[in-house]
């Protein structure tokens, strides 16, 4: 597969390694009331949908951003990389 | 037999080979497939299950039956089709699956047993007595079974592997894919043509057809030299394009010396490309397919398209008399080319009642070939004629031609489905090929020369468009253009045998057994069949067996389906998909800054992950490796010692927030931890259970430098990245592994410190006081070398950790062993330091094995509550905190020279060997030679109350069963005065 | 028309499989042999309703029928039945665990493989070949002298074997110039390989003598769930009622338990798996490399069977990539320097359930009369007859068999993970 980086253009998938549900940078909030329910849907459970799936890759051998990669997991087929940290911000996630 | 004229030989010159024992001559140009057809060998192989004598039934890579074991020794290749063998001098091929011989098989057998050994039959048997299966029955099938055999010694040839990229890449050069080829590279496109063949041209080197008034082959290879001058268009021919991968990438081995004896030096026998592609063009041609008749495997009986081909290129004939039984026009074609080549051809039995007349030779129209004749090979063919009456034919070669199919392979590598042409009587690729794949030429059913050229050049002009480039469509040269003109006949009737898949032996009747049984699904057919299975994934094979079982359904071919071809499209040798990483290479080799000056003390190295890490360094009379790690461990304990470090993880992290972000990373606090200051840190996965441990040292306000252990040093640097950027991406931090940037090597020993007081710069306060546990600087070493110093201690002694940029880590340790001589210095290897750590109880790789909490470390009161840190919530939950869970604890053999071997478990004293006693289990032991006791750490369930209990330590697997004593895992200097010292 | 023929009553096979009617057919020209099952329409309703037609739904049938005399059973298949992971894997068979929830429910499975075909009448040519993991380093050493002791507490059968005595079985192996010398191994004797298809068809036939329909093309499209309650499954040829629905379709568990608004701790990733043209024998047993991502065995037929790690990355495509193709070939030459000419001959890539902690999951559901058998990762087949048996025992008596209590759930929510690799809550290195 080849992952077109937003910073870097077209990368082979091979210099990256895959984390899984971008949902994963939804972290709850350890100190709320009932995080550890939300700490085990967050962790555990997973849509794994059959289709577009927006997943984390962490270009390990390459500049270490970690992307998130909007992949249709039927045809392989990625429709949009952005950076995990854009992303995150647009989440709401900050410090 | 060698005709007299044509061929695309060398007939000047002579080469040797041997087959079979025997030897022959051939010339350069010739496969091993046409040079021994040209010797007159029509023998060259025997089937899988029954044995029956085989030859060649094909002249290209769908060849299912002449497979032959080439080359001896370590260079042993079985199963090679000799249809793609470039004739060598010298080449050496043996028959395979024949025994004692190939004229004279004794499994031969078999074929007068086959009414018992039908499709299936061994689910319905040998199933009793029970242990007889793999006593008795499966050894005697495992022997029957199989095909060639390997010798099992190393391969000697060595394989590479590289990558190119192109805008389009034509994989087939025919017609369509020469074409295909001119047009884009003409208009300036990267192009890469592959073709599977030592000889671009594909069928045009096979046929009479002529293109632009010229020979085809004349054509072909004048298109190969123009297309040869484009700088920018890249000829591969004895390149198999083997798998259609995800977004445009290809696979494909180039036999880069397949063709030579042996590879020329510094060569590879075989290259494995990766070839990114933006667009490509399959341009594979397509397959011709047998009739099944009774007894249509004999050596002789071939398809017409690959009599026509051995005939026109390599000017050869099985035989001097023969025939052809077609159900198309193509068979009259290759009659044709036979007879104008001086070859007689007896009759051409067409099952078409309408079948036109062709000059020359007799057309028996309506006609069928109901049986053959031949012990070794092809004698004579029965036919039976349209108006009943019943011929016998004597020749020695049948070409036969049931249709062609267009070849699929690669098309549905990403799960194309074929669909089916009723026209060409013929799946065709579907409309859901891979993104950027396109088809021309008769890979899609067109099967004229002239569509085959139009559709090469549309196809390519249609990518570039894709791509941006418009075209000019290209004068297409002048070719045949006669219609495909086919009446679908699939099997003679009968009663015999009539062999659908020749490799694997599988007849009609099977077909109909498995449809009897309601194996009626594709799949169904094919896995209670094999029909498909073979090494030619059923390329002449599979459509046959469809018709048969949509015969028996009322279903047509289109509601029967197919099975998928699967990559690869032929199959490829493990080492080219190896490459160089085998033996030693197998994965990179990292050396530590002190190897090259262990390796002059002669220490002994051991794998940790792809580290090399000095195991210990034996000197002169001792014997034993434990003699060699006793005194390292006595002498660092008694005085100094030096250790290399540098594997440990190092990530600086750096930024305002650089210790809030560590606060949240550990579950212990590090927000508060001074500058100059080094703390332990225990990392948690989010799940709660311990992921890593290391030391945080913090050099400024902004700057922390933090240590993980060798094994995950990369998974830790990935987590911290995730968190700096997926979870708190606000966070003003930066990280950067510097493991390899900074050699690192522990000083420990009671005098470690008068070692370093003669290596550290003047001015700076080594004394306990002004540099105590615990603490870490940034100082100049040498003269003036930068180097950091962390007054850390793994081995319990006074200890510092001593890192200097990485180019001088081999002159840091020889000055180290220059300055500490006189404290008599001993370097330690990793067994010393996994004494130390066992002997002051710290966890490392087999307490760290990541199904272990804090808790079961004993460091359960780290996990704050007091900020939310990775891996706190969920490390509260219930099964993870029971308070009769597994804790660390030292174990001491009731004989203190009782080795307890790691991996045992441990049950109350007395206990039954049974699973409802286990209490835990030893995760490290050594000798201590400062205790002279073997001792260990474990873990046991509620381990901590239960000090002073004895328990049994038992390893059933190794034989070991003894006592122990749970004590304390701090078996040595349990206060921590001498670290402190 | 067959099935009334046939019958739904609880018989044995009606054709009994052995030498002797093979000598008969053949000398009678197999006019005997009759459908290995029949082709039944669905009735309206069963008592219990099997969605997936793989292994573990197959076996599930069969041993609902054979043990717990349950015969008003259908199970369900979208397309033809083995054709999902059962249909493609490598075909090991093996009881190598470690832990407490994992050991005995396998060793259960192996027992039963042990008298399958006795069971069956059916060759599914259960082959006790062995398998051997190999040690290249003292920690792995030491976890796996771990491991077999612990396999030997269970009652099964382990044995720790010298690089000698690996010389003897396997001379050759790569023991002069290895990148990661080999330094010991853990063997385990009754381990091996089993005919992977035979073992859906032989399930199928045994079932389907004893009465449960097997539904193939029959794909389900929805579960019908009022008041908490599942009453039966909407399908492409209709409701059909069920007093209990058990899922087991590896694979495609999350998207079939989405229709009953369940979210599954499981993703779905491909391993690919590939065999070798056929040569003769070879490899004596089941190996497996301990530093590289390569296992191989050879089959009956001469193929050499083998795979490695997975692609990594979530799909439901059932094809992988070059990247992982390569490492397992590197794998299998570090390991096997003898390797080099053989060729691949064939590849594919299933589906694999990964769980969160890399075991199963073999439970009650939140919705009463829904039952979910899943999450296997790439170990699901040797665990096929173990899984149908505890899988029909949870859907007879409403409690999990003793083997297999710890496939809960819930255990995501209790910290109470069955987590063999100490890889934690991401799938894709399980």
């Amino acid at each position: 597969m080849i992952i077109p980086h937003p910073l870097l253009g077209p990368c082979d998938a091979q210099e990256f390694t895959y984390l899984g549900d971008a949902s994963l940078i939804a972290r709850p909030d350890g100190m709320a009331e009932g995080a550890a329910d939300a700490f085990h849907d967050y962790l555990y459970l997973r849509d794994n949908p059959a289709g577009l799936h927006r997943e984390l890759w962490y270009h390990e051998q390459g500049d270490r951003s970690w992307l998130v990669v909007t992949r249709n997991t039927l045809t392989h087929e990625i429709v949009k990389a952005e950076l995990a940290r854009d992303v995150a911000r647009a989440e709401g996630r900050g410090r | 037999m060698r005709l007299q004229h044509g061929g695309q030989i060398d007939r000047g010159q002579k080469i040797s080979f041997r087959f079979d024992g025997q030897y022959y001559k051939g010339h350069p140009g010739d496969t091993l497939a046409s040079a021994l057809l040209a010797n007159d060998v029509r023998l060259m192989g025997r089937s899988f299950k029954y044995h029956r004598p085989r030859g060649v039934l094909a002249a290209g890579s769908e060849e299912p039956n002449a497979l032959v074991e080439l080359r001896t020794g370590g260079r042993q290749e079985p199963n090679t089709r000799a249809t793609m063998v470039e004739l060598f001098d010298g080449l050496q091929a043996m028959p395979q699956n024949a025994w004692p011989s190939l004229r004279f098989d004794a499994l031969a057998i078999n074929d007068r047993l086959s009414n018992f050994l039908t499709a299936g039959f061994y689910y319905k048997t040998f199933m009793w007595p029970a242990v007889f299966w793999e006593k008795l029955y499966e050894p005697i099938i495992r022997r029957a079974a199989g095909l060639g055999s390997i010798t099992t010694r190393p391969d000697p040839d060595s394989y590479d592997k590289g990558y190119l990229h192109c805008d389009l890449l034509v994989i087939g050069a025919g017609p369509a894919g020469l074409m295909a080829a001119l047009t884009a590279g003409r208009a300036g496109a990267r192009v890469i043509l592959a073709d599977e063949d030592f000889r671009m041209g594909g069928r045009l080197n096979a046929d009479r057809q002529t293109i632009a008034d010229m020979a085809g082959a004349d054509w072909a290879a004048q298109a190969v030299a123009e297309l040869a001058q484009m700088p920018h268009v890249r000829l591969m021919p004895r390149c198999t394009v083997f798998g259609a991968f995800d977004h445009g990438i290809y696979g494909a081995v180039e036999r880069v010396s397949d063709h030579l004896a042996t590879p020329p030096e510094g060569k590879p026998r075989q290259t494995l490309w990766r070839i990114y592609s933006k667009r490509a063009l399959v341009c594979a041609g397509a397959i011709e397919r047998p009739i099944a008749f009774a007894n249509n495997d004999r050596p002789g009986i071939m398809l017409a398209g690959a009599l026509r081909a051995y005939a026109n290129r390599w000017a050869v004939s099985p035989a001097q008399d023969v025939a052809i039984f077609t159900n198309n026009d193509t068979g009259h074609r290759s009659a044709a080319d036979l007879m104008a080549l001086g070859v007689h051809v007896a009759a051409v039995i067409d099952t078409r009642p309408d079948a036109p007349p062709l000059a020359g030779t007799e057309v028996l129209a309506g006609a069928q070939v109901t049986d053959s004749a031949g012990r070794l090979g092809l004698r004579a063919v029965t036919v039976r004629l349209g108006n009943g009456q019943s011929r016998k034919l004597s020749v020695g070669a049948l070409g036969v031609s049931g249709g062609w199919n267009p070849n699929l392979g690669l098309t549905c590598h990403q799960r194309g489905r074929p669909l089916w042409d009723e026209g060409i009587a013929a799946f065709i690729p579907g409309a859901t090929l891979a993104p950027g794949m396109a088809v021309a030429g008769a890979a899609m059913g067109q099967f004229s020369t002239h569509a085959a050229l139009a559709t090469g050049a549309e196809g390519a002009r249609a990518a570039l468009a894709d791509l941006g480039h418009n075209t000019p469509a290209p004068d297409l040269p002048r070719a045949e253009d006669a219609p495909t003109r086919i009446t679908p006949f699939w099997h003679v009737a009968g009663t015999k045998r009539a062999w659908l898949d020749f490799q694997n032996d599988v007849t009609i009747k099977d077909v109909k057994l498995a449809h009897q049984e309601g194996f009626e699904a594709v799949e169904h057919l094919k896995r209670y069949t094999t029909l498909g299975m073979a090494t030619d994934q059923g390329k002449t094979a599979n459509l046959g067996g469809l018709a048969v079982m949509a015969e028996l359904t009322g279903q047509s071919i289109a509601q029967t389906g197919t099975t998928m071809f699967r990559p690869p499209y032929t199959p490829v040798a493990l080492g080219a998909l190896a490459g160089r990483s085998s033996g030693r290479d197998f994965r990179p080799t990292r050396l530590t800054p002190s190897h090259h000056w262990a390796r002059e003390q002669s220490a002994v190295f051991v794998e940790a992950g792809l580290w090399l890490r000095a195991q210990y360094f034996p000197r002169a009379g001792e014997s034993h490796w434990r003699e060699s790690v006793d005194r390292e461990v006595l002498a660092t304990r008694a005085s100094v010692g030096v250790c290399d470090v540098t594997t440990l993880g190092k990530v600086d992290v750096q930024g305002r927030d650089a210790a809030e972000f560590l606060n949240r990373i550990y579950c212990n606090g590090m927000a508060k931890l001074a500058v100059g200051r080094v703390r332990y840190g225990l990392m948690l996965r989010e799940d709660g259970i311990v992921f890593d441990d290391g030391t945080a040292a913090r050099l400024a306000e902004d700057h922390f430098v933090v240590t993980t252990t060798t094994a995950n040093a990369v998974p830790v640097f990935r987590h911290m990245e995730f968190a700096r950027q997926c979870l708190w991406p606000d966070l003003d931090v930066q990280l950067i592994s510097t493991t390899e940037a900074w050699a690192q090597f522990a000083l420990a020993g009671p005098k470690s410190r008068a070692v370093l007081e003669r290596l550290v710069d003047g001015g700076f306060d080594l004394s306990n006081a002004g540099f105590p546990f615990m603490a870490c600087a940034e100082v100049s070493i040498c003269n003036g070398c930068r180097a950091r110093l962390f007054r850390i201690s793994f081995s319990g002694e006074l200890a510092y950790e001593l890192a200097v940029p990485a180019r001088y880590g081999d002159a840091l340790i020889r000055k180290i062993m220059e300055v500490g001589a006189d404290y008599d210095i001993t370097p330690y290897g990793t067994e010393a330091l996994g004494v130390m750590r066992i002997e002051k109880g710290h966890a490392a790789g087999g307490e760290l094995n990541g199904t272990t909490t804090a808790r079961n470390l004993g460091l359960g009161r780290m996990v704050s509550t007091a900020k939310d840190s990775i891996g706190a919530v969920l490390s509260r939950r219930e099964g993870l905190a029971a308070p009769d869970g597994l804790e660390l604890v030292g174990l001491r053999p009731v004989n203190p020279q009782s080795q307890i071997p790691a991996g045992a478990h441990l049950l109350a004293q007395g206990a039954a060997l049974v699973a409802a006693n286990d209490l835990g289990h030893v995760t490290a032991s050594c000798y201590s030679p400062n205790l002279g006791s073997y001792i260990a750490l474990g873990f046991v369930k509620n381990g901590a109350a239960r000090m002073g209990e004895t328990l049994r330590a038992a390893s059933p697997l190794t034989g070991v069963d003894l006592e122990v004593q749970i004590t304390s895992p701090h078996f040595y200097d349990p206060e921590g005065e001498r670290l402190r010292a | 028309m067959q099935a009334a023929m046939l019958g739904t009553g609880n018989q044995e096979h009606p054709m009994r499989y052995s030498g002797f009617r093979i000598l008969k057919e053949a000398l009678t020209g197999h006019k005997g042999w009759q459908p290995v099952w029949r082709r039944p329409d669905p009735k309206p309703s069963y008592d219990i309703v099997i969605v997936g037609g793989g292994g573990h739904g197959l076996a599930t049938a069969h041993y609902l029928a054979s043990n717990f005399g349950q015969t008003r059973v259908a199970v369900i298949e979208k397309g033809w039945i083995g054709g999902g992971n059962v249909g493609r894997n490598t075909t090991i068979i093996r009881s190598n665990y470690l832990l407490e929830g994992n050991e005995p429910f396998y060793e259960f499975s192996l027992k039963l493989w042990e008298g399958l075909e006795q069971d069956l009448n059916y060759n599914a040519m259960v082959s006790q070949r062995g398998i051997l993991n190999l040690i290249h380093t003292d920690a792995q050493r030491d976890a796996y002298i771990r491991r077999g002791n612990a396999m030997i507490l269970h009652g099964a059968d382990a044995q720790y074997l010298s690089t000698d005595q690996i010389r003897r079985e396997y001379p050759f192996l790569n023991f002069n110039d290895a990148r990661f010398p080999i330094k010991g191994g853990l063997a385990q004797r009754r381990g091996g390989t089993v005919r992977h298809d035979a073992v859906a068809w032989g399930y199928a036939r045994a079932a389907d003598a004893r009465g449960v329909d097997i539904i193939q093309n029959c794909e389900v499209t929805g579960f019908r769930i009022e008041n908490g309650i599942c009453l039966g499954v909407e399908t492409s040829r209709g409701f059909i009622g069920a007093g209990k629905v058990g899922v087991a379709v590896a694979g495609s568990s999350s998207r079939v338990m989405a229709q009953a608004g369940l979210r599954l701790p499981i993703e779905s990733h491909v391993l690919q798996a590939f065999v070798s043209e056929g040569l003769k024998p070879v490899m004596p047993g089941v190996i497996t490399f301990g530093a590289g991502h390569f296992y191989c065995s050879q089959s009956d037929k001469g193929g050499l069977v083998f795979g490695g790690d997975i692609d990594g990355y979530n799909s439901y495509a059932q094809r992988g990539n070059l990247p992982v193709v390569e490492d397992v070939a590197e794998g299998a030459m570090a390991l096997i320097p003898g390797l080099g000419r053989v060729r691949l001959l064939r590849m594919w890539g299933g589906v694999m359930d990964m769980s969160m902690d890399g075991s199963p999951i073999i439970d009650r559901t939140p919705i009463e009369g829904l039952y979910f058998n899943g999450g296997w990762c790439y170990g699901g087949f040797k665990a096929t007859p173990a899984s149908g048996w505890c899988f029909a025992h949870l859907l007879s008596t409403d409690t999990p068999h003793p083997t297999a209590t710890a496939y809960r759930l819930d255990r995501f929510r209790k910290g109470l993970m069955i987590d063999e690799k100490g890889m934690g809550a991401q799938p894709n290195l399980h």
